[in-house]
C-alpha cells in the first residue's frame, strides 16, 4: 500500500531532484550556459587586451557575462518540459507551487555552478581587484538569487510561446534592470579599497527587497501561468 | 468512494472554428462513458477539458466525490490519464518516472512495490530501463501503470489500445472491466464502443 507523504517542500525537492537527474543525463542547460559564459569571458578578455579596467567597468562586465549566460540557459527548465511534452503529466500530477519551487532550486543550483566557474575565470582573464571579499561574495549571492527569482517565472510564461528565446530576453531585461544596476553598484564598492558593507547597505537592502518581491510575486502568479 | 461525473452543456470553440457544442452526459461510479467521432471531431480536446487542461467556451465539468463538488483544478488529483498527449521522461527509468510522479502526488512507494506494479502491466524486469528506450507499446503500458498508481476516481483513456499488441489489448480490457470508479474512453475502435454505459458522439 502506498504511504501518504505531504508538504510542498518535499514535492518541490522531488521536482528539483528529477530536474537535476535529467540535466546530468542530457546536459541540456548547463552546456548552453557554460559555453556562453566561457566564450564571453574570453571575448571580453581579448577585447580589452590587457588594459586595466576601472572598478565600475569590471563590475559591469562581470554582471553582463552572468546575465547573458542566464539568458542562454535559465529558460530551459520550463522550455524543455513544453518541448518534450512532459508538461502535461507534470500539470496532472504535481501541484503548481511544487513545480515552481523545484524549478527555482534547480535554476539557483545551475547559476551557482555557473558563478563558481565564471567568476574565477573572469578574475584571471579580465581582472578583478577584490578589496572586500565578503561584500563581493554577498553581492554575487544576492544578485544570483534575485536573477533566479525573476527569470524563473518569466521562463514559465514564455515556455508556451513560439518565439521563446527572444521573448525571454525581451521580458526579463526590464525586470532584471533594477537588480543589475544595484548589483553592479554593490560589486563596484566591493572592488574599491576602503569601502565595506556600511557603504553598500542601500544596494543590499534594495537587492533583498527585490528578490523577496519577485519570489513572492512568482508564487502568486505561477498558478495562473502554469494552469491556463 | 461514491463519485459522479457530469458534463453540463460543454462547448469549445477556437476563433472562427467551433470544435464541439452542447455536450451533456452523466456517469456514476463503476460506469463507462465512451466518446466517439471522426478524426478532428474534438475527442482529445473534450478529454483535456474534462482534465481541466483546457477551459470550455461554455458549460462546466463537475466531478462529485463523496457528495463534494470539485472544481477544475481540484479534479486533477482524482484523475488517471492514458493519452498520446501524455509523455513521460525519456531520461528517467520506468521506476524513476513512477517514483517521481508518485512523489509529487504526495504518495510514497518502495521500488519493490513499483516493480510489482510494472509486472502487472507486463513490464516486469524492465523497470531499470530508460523510458526513452521503450517501444511505443511499452510506453503505453507504462502510462497505464502510472494512471492506476493513485487508484483514481476518474480514469480517462484516449485511444486506450493504441500501439498495443493482443496481450496488451487484453490487459486494457481487464483494466476497464475491473474498474470500480468512472472510466471515460475516447475511441474510434468499434470493439471499444461496447464498453459504453453512456455514449457521446462528436462531429
Amino acid at each position: 500500500m502506498p504511504m501518504k507523504s505531504s508538504g510542498s517542500v518535499k514535492r518541490s525537492i522531488a521536482v528539483f531532484r528529477k530536474d537535476i537527474k535529467c540535466e546530468l543525463r542530457t546536459r541540456y542547460a548547463i552546456n548552453a550556459i557554460l559555453m556562453f559564459a566561457v566564450v564571453t569571458v574570453f571575448a571580453v578578455s581579448w577585447a580589452i587586451g590587457g588594459v586595466g579596467l576601472t572598478e565600475v567597468l569590471q563590475a559591469s562586465l562581470l554582471w553582463i557575462v552572468i546575465y547573458f549566460s542566464c539568458l542562454a540557459g535559465l529558460s530551459q527548465s520550463f522550455v524543455k518540459e513544453e518541448e518534450s511534452k512532459t508538461a502535461l503529466a507534470l500539470r496532472l500530477y504535481s501541484p503548481a507551487e511544487a513545480v515552481l519551487g523545484g524549478k527555482l532550486i534547480f535554476n539557483l543550483v545551475l547559476l551557482v555552478v555557473l558563478n563558481i566557474i565564471t567568476v574565477p575565470l573572469f578574475g584571471i582573464f579580465v581582472g578583478l581587484n577584490i578589496s572586500n571579499f565578503w561584500l563581493f561574495f554577498t553581492m554575487i549571492l544576492i544578485g544570483t538569487v534575485g536573477i533566479v527569482g525573476a527569470t524563473t517565472i518569466v521562463a514559465a510564461i514564455i515556455s508556451k510561446t513560439s518565439v521563446k528565446g527572444a521573448l525571454f530576453a525581451v521580458i526579463s531585461f526590464p525586470m532584471i534592470l533594477p537588480l543589475l544596476i544595484m548589483a553592479i553598484s554593490g560589486t563596484k564598492k566591493a572592488l574599491i579599497p576602503g569601502l565595506g558593507f556600511a557603504e553598500a547597505r542601500m544596494e543590499i537592502q534594495v537587492l533583498i527587497s527585490y528578490l523577496v518581491v519577485m519570489t513572492v510575486l512568482g508564487f502568486l502568479l505561477f498558478d495562473t501561468v502554469w494552469n491556463d | 468512494m461514491d463519485s459522479k461525473l457530469i458534463l453540463d452543456g460543454l462547448a469549445k470553440s477556437y476563433p472562427g472554428r467551433p470544435v464541439f457544442t452542447g455536450i451533456n452526459a452523466e456517469v456514476g461510479c463503476g460506469k463507462r462513458l465512451v466518446i466517439t467521432g471522426p478524426n478532428g471531431s474534438g475527442k482529445s480536446t473534450l478529454m483535456k477539458v474534462i482534465c481541466g487542461f483546457i477551459r470550455p467556451t461554455r458549460g462546466r465539468v463537475i466531478l462529485n466525490v463523496n457528495n463534494q463538488k470539485l472544481n477544475r483544478l481540484e479534479i486533477r488529483p482524482h484523475i488517471g490519464l492514458v493519452s498520446p498527449d501524455l509523455v513521460l521522461y525519456d531520461e528517467l527509468t520506468a521506476i524513476e518516472n513512477l517514483l517521481f510522479f508518485a512523489g509529487v502526488s504526495g504518495l510514497y512507494f518502495s521500488a519493490r512495490e513499483l516493480e510489482n506494479r510494472l509486472d502487472l502491466v507486463g513490464l516486469g524486469g524492465r523497470g531499470s530501463d530508460f523510458a526513452g528506450s521503450y517501444s511505443s507499446g511499452m510506453k503505453q503500458r507504462l502510462k497505464y501503470c502510472l494512471a492506476l498508481l493513485r487508484d483514481p476516481e476518474l480514469l480517462l483513456l484516449d485511444e486506450p489500445s493504441a500501439n498495443l499488441d493482443e496481450p496488451g489489448k487484453a490487459l486494457v480490457d481487464e483494466i476497464i472491466r475491473s474498474r470500480r470508479g468512472i472510466t471515460v474512453i475516447a475511441t474510434n475502435e468499434r470493439a471499444e464502443l461496447e464498453y459504453a454505459d453512456e455514449i457521446v458522439r462528436l462531429g
